[in-house]
């Protein structure tokens, strides 16, 4: 395989970057281990930064994301849920920090308002009432999955390709240039290359160890957090713990629930990684301190991600660092012909955040273009991302619209906790039949609603494998695999949210599909 | 409370109508005792139509049992808190044996062999080991050893399962199997196994079924279909579309809940009252008190409306956490109704192993009540907490049903053997 640009990883970043290309009349290949945000733009907090996090511990990185935040607004819309945010000090909360707040959002360009407690709280009913001072600024909640599709499916409209399952293994270097990419195909285990003129490595928590495969340094860290997802959505817009950044003091609205982050513990490895118990109750006794009503709410699910934190000069001794949050969260462009490696064709591009990562996608294509001698200029700033259809489902309450709407009530749902109907399921199925690959449930969850809400997983799985078989997708003992796979997944999630109804709805997904079904012999 | 008139007196309060619950009433029932019981009936409602009394044995070694009395005997070796541990397997199987008698006599007869598990198809293309199988699905264990050529129906609109995922898992030990998807008689676009099942209680139903199916039968020796073979007539119903069809068909379990625990609901739910039981079905037991020199009064109904109910002695069958027997949060577990003491509970950081399906089993399911060999459940020194308090089902300490294919089992063996205990202390007080 031929293309002009090869870029790695399919987030926030590369999936941005393809777009970006794509529009400049570039030729590129998206290759992807995973599916789709299967790394950190899978399992982030969905917090369009207004910037005023980050005012004190990184002003220049909150300027970023205030410009970011605006264009994204005007290109995006369909991804955002302009909700605005909070930020809130209860008692007991740092006096200096709060005095400041206002002038350093200013200093940066963000815009605030000072709001009254009482004001605040009836806002927010749910706010403690202990709020000593709030503030209002113009935060907002993005939908990560419907970003990254809508990037990737206006790249293919442009002629970008995608390539999932398929995994970086080796890159053949001569003459300080990379001549030739090896991707292991890992649907069928097959080797193959790709011959690029450039390399973008934009594989973020992971671009350490393609840079070393391409021979190349790069000293990263991996910062884990973790957050929770409520049953129902606690409050109408972002709510942020007006204080230094810390653990458990964001909740965000994500269509019909909310979510609430977030930690930062140092792991070893991005991969194998498990939302932790004590993350979960330092999350849950920092956020009811904000929002008391956390403490008693039904949670459905945890997650974490991996921040992939580059290690700048400023850290001469990483074990002397008490804390990841003072790492920087700007992002970091390698060109790597000006490293010691002096690879003529090769780029880096990681860190930053997912409200950056247009930017991001811009500076990278900048870089590359000048690599490849083209004069084309930039189109993300002000063209409209199109709203894709085959992205449309990720969206909570859409599909039940959709279906009353349509009067689709003649349909089968199959997932009734997000009411997704069979055509859905249908639709989503048939793009990965076009391009000759099964679908699997995780695939189908990335791109609708199924297994998100309270059952995760319990009973859709088994009806949409049901129906996936009957509708001749799938013809061997893969399906069952399948389940098994999607159905520890899910327990990821669950295991450690297990107590209350949590454990109740824990013992009933591990009574029906081990003890009816067997599925654990 | 204590001190209020009580509405009723009794002897044995039952607490609880899942499996344990209402095999308890049975046991119960005609020997001189004024019996109540009270609760929701939820938990039956996820019944198979198997039923279960060790499957798996070891657990951390997924090794499937033959034949399950002397597996239960080697368990009762190595593992002394387990409930089985605390009875003679003599006891076991008297218990079993009087509940699919029971089951029998109400016209829902379960199949089974005395001393050898039965491998059956499941909705999923697994297998799964069973003691007894409901009637309509047992024929499914020898159509399956046979390798018996069969067709294998599903419907559509009816959702969770399919015929296809079934045959394909199942291809390599049942190659005969083979799908087909057909429309069910005047269904709409949905459809759920209740409501088939009813349908298929009137002949004219039947007759259409047959004539939808009767186009694929090829050289099918039997025909499975989901469990939707009737609800209170399940042997006409079998017996007729058999006839019709000219060969026998049978049931596969679908997914919970389904039509098997509204035919065991339903029979315990006509014939326990007419054995003589008070019972209070639908009605949770809010409170418990204790009385004053002995016994108990226990608050049954709802908020609004809800009667007292004095008993000389209690048994509880109130289920696991899916139940409302165990209540967890994050600082720990408790018994809801008389906050016993909950053992064998690990840290919560080792409730459950990170991975579902984890060979060993989660450490939290073994958490529960401990009892003594009169089933009484019993403290930090393993000294009963009440003399007239009893305990039986999956709420008790020291198992895993769901890991060791168990379930009814465990809960008809341990109610027999609670009855039989707070039978003896109510003799002698
Ligand atoms: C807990 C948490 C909360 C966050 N919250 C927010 C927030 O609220 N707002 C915000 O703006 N940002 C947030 N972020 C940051 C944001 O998620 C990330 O900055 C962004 O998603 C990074 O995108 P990426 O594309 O660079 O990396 P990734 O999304 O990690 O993408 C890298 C991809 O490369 C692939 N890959 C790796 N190796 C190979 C290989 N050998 N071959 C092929 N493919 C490979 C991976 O599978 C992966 O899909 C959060 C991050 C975390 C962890």
């Amino acid at each position: 395989m031929q293309t002009c640009v090869l870029i790695i990883g399919a987030g926030a970043t590369g999936t941005a970057l393809a777009r970006d290309l794509s529009l400049r009349g570039i030729d590129c290949i998206l290759v992807e281990k995973g599916d789709v945000n299967a790394g950190a733009s899978g399992a982030n907090h969905g917090l369009l930064h207004s910037g005023a996090r980050y005012i004190v511990s990184d002003p220049a990185a909150a300027a970023e994301c205030h410009a970011e935040n605006r264009i994204l607004k005007q290109i995006a819309p369909q991804c955002i849920e302009d909700t605005g945010g909070l930020f809130v000090a209860v008692q007991g909360d740092d006096e200096k920090y709060i005095a400041d707040f206002p002038t350093a959002c200013q200093k940066c360009g963000i815009p605030v308002q000072p709001l009254s407690p009482d004001q605040a709280r009836d806002m927010e009913p749910a706010l403690s009432e202990h709020v000593i001072a709030a503030f209002w600024v113009d935060d907002a909640a993005i939908d990560p999955f419907k970003l990254s599709l809508d990037n990737l499916s206006c790249a293919q409209a442009h002629g970008a390709r995608l390539l999932c399952r398929h995994q970086v293994t080796s890159f053949e270097i001569r003459g300080g240039r990379i001549v030739c990419t090896h991707v292991r195909d890992l649907n069928t285990d097959k080797q193959f290359f790709i011959e690029a003129q450039v390399v973008v490595n934009a594989a973020g928590a992971w671009a350490d160890i393609i840079a070393r495969c391409a021979g190349a340094q790069m000293q990263m860290y991996y910062s884990k957090g973790s957050l929770m997802v409520t049953q129902n959505r606690i409050a109408k817009r972002v709510i942020n713990r007006l204080r230094m950044p810390t653990d458990g003091d964001i909740l965000v609205p994500g269509g019909t629930v909310s979510i609430l982050g977030t930690t930062s513990e140092r792991v070893a490895s991005p991969d194998f990684i498990y939302p932790e118990i004590h993350e979960i109750d330092t999350i849950l006794d920092q956020g009811s301190a904000m929002i008391p009503k956390l403490a008693q709410t039904h949670y459905i699910r945890a997650y974490c991600g991996v921040r992939p934190l580059p290690a700048g000069s400023e850290i001469t001794n990483p074990a002397r660092d008490p804390d990841d949050r003072a790492v920087s969260r700007g992002y970091e462009l390698i060109d790597h012909q000006d490293q010691p490696e002096q690879m003529a064709n090769f780029v880096s591009i990681t860190g930053g955040k997912l409200t950056t990562c247009r930017l991001m996608a811009e500076k990278t294509a900048d870089l590359v273009c000048e690599k490849l001698g083209i004069q084309a200029v930039c189109r993300t700033r002000t063209e409209p991302v199109p709203d894709a259809a085959e992205a449309k489902w990720t969206k909570p309450g859409l599909a039940p619209a959709a279906w009353v709407r349509e009067n689709r009530c003649k349909e089968p749902l199959l997932c009734e906790c997000e009411m997704v109907p069979e055509s859905v399921v249908k639709q989503i199925a048939d793009t990965f039949a076009a391009n000759q690959q099964r679908p699997d449930l995780k695939a189908i969850s990335l791109r609708s609603r199924i297994g998100k809400g309270p059952c995760q997983g319990t009973f859709c799985s088994m009806r949409i494998m049901a129906y996936l078989y009957d509708q001749g997708y799938i013809n061997d003992r893969y399906g069952t695999d399948d389940l098994r796979a999607f159905l520890k997944e899910r327990w990821r999630g669950r295991q450690p949210l297990a107590w209350n109804n949590g454990l109740a709805r824990a013992e009933l997904m591990e009574a029906m599909h081990c003890g009816l079904f067997c599925l654990e012999l | 409370m204590n001190n209020q008139k009580a509405d009723i007196h009794c002897d044995l309060m039952i607490i609880g109508t899942g499996m344990a619950g209402m095999a308890a009433a049975l046991f119960a029932a005609g020997q001189d005792l004024d019996i109540v019981q009270a609760g929701r009936t939820g938990q039956l409602g996820f019944a198979s139509g198997l039923i279960d009394v060790l499957g798996i044995y070891p657990v951390a070694r997924s090794r499937i049992v033959k034949n399950p009395w002397p597996a239960i005997a080697d368990l009762g070796r190595h593992e002394p808190a387990h409930p089985y541990a605390k009875m003679a397997i003599s006891e076991i199987q008297t218990a079993v044996d009087t509940v699919l008698g029971f089951f029998e006599q109400a016209g829902y007869p379960y199949m089974y062999r005395k001393n050898q598990n039965m491998i059956m198809p499941t909705a999923a293309g697994t297998v799964k080991p069973t003691y007894a199988a409901a009637h309509t699905m047992a024929h499914g264990q020898a159509a399956m050893a046979h390798q018996q050529p069969c067709l294998l129906v599903d419907f559509k609109g009816l959702k969770g399962f399919g015929s296809r995922m079934i045959a394909a898992n199942l291809a390599r030990t049942w190659p005969g199997l083979r799908p087909v998807t057909i429309g069910f008689p005047e269904a709409g676009t949905e459809l759920h196994p209740e409501p088939m099942a009813r349908a298929l209680e009137t002949a004219r139903m039947r007759e259409k079924l047959a004539e939808n199916i009767a186009p694929y039968l090829g050289d099918a020796a039997c025909v499975a279909l989901p469990a939707i073979l009737g609800i209170s007539r399940t042997q006409k119903v079998t017996k007729e579309l058999s006839g019709l069809l000219g060969v026998p068909v049978f049931e596969i379990s679908t997914m919970v809940p389904g039509v098997s625990g509204i035919r065991i609901m339903e029979i315990f739910q006509q014939h326990l009252p007419e054995m003589g039981i008070n019972a209070f079905f639908q009605h949770n037991v809010r409170k418990a008190c204790r009385k004053t020199g002995g016994g108990w009064v226990f608050e049954v109904g709802d908020r609004s409306h809800w009667r007292l109910v004095s008993a000389r002695a209690a048994l509880v069958c109130s289920g696991r956490f899916l139940g409302g027997g165990l209540h967890a949060d994050r600082a720990g577990i408790t018994e809801t109704i008389f906050n016993l003491p909950v053992a064998r509970v690990p840290e919560r950081d080792s409730w459950h192993h990170r991975d579902l399906l984890h060979a060993g089993g989660h450490p939290v399911n073994r958490a529960g009540l401990a009892v003594d060999t009169s089933f009484r459940p019993v403290d930090d020194n393993n000294s009963p907490v009440w003399p007239d308090l009893f305990a039986a089902g999956t709420i008790l300490a020291g198992q895993d049903w769901m890991r060791e294919k168990c379930g009814s089992g465990l809960s008809i063996a341990t109610a027999y053997a609670a009855v039989r205990a707070a039978r003896r202390f109510l003799e002698k007080t």
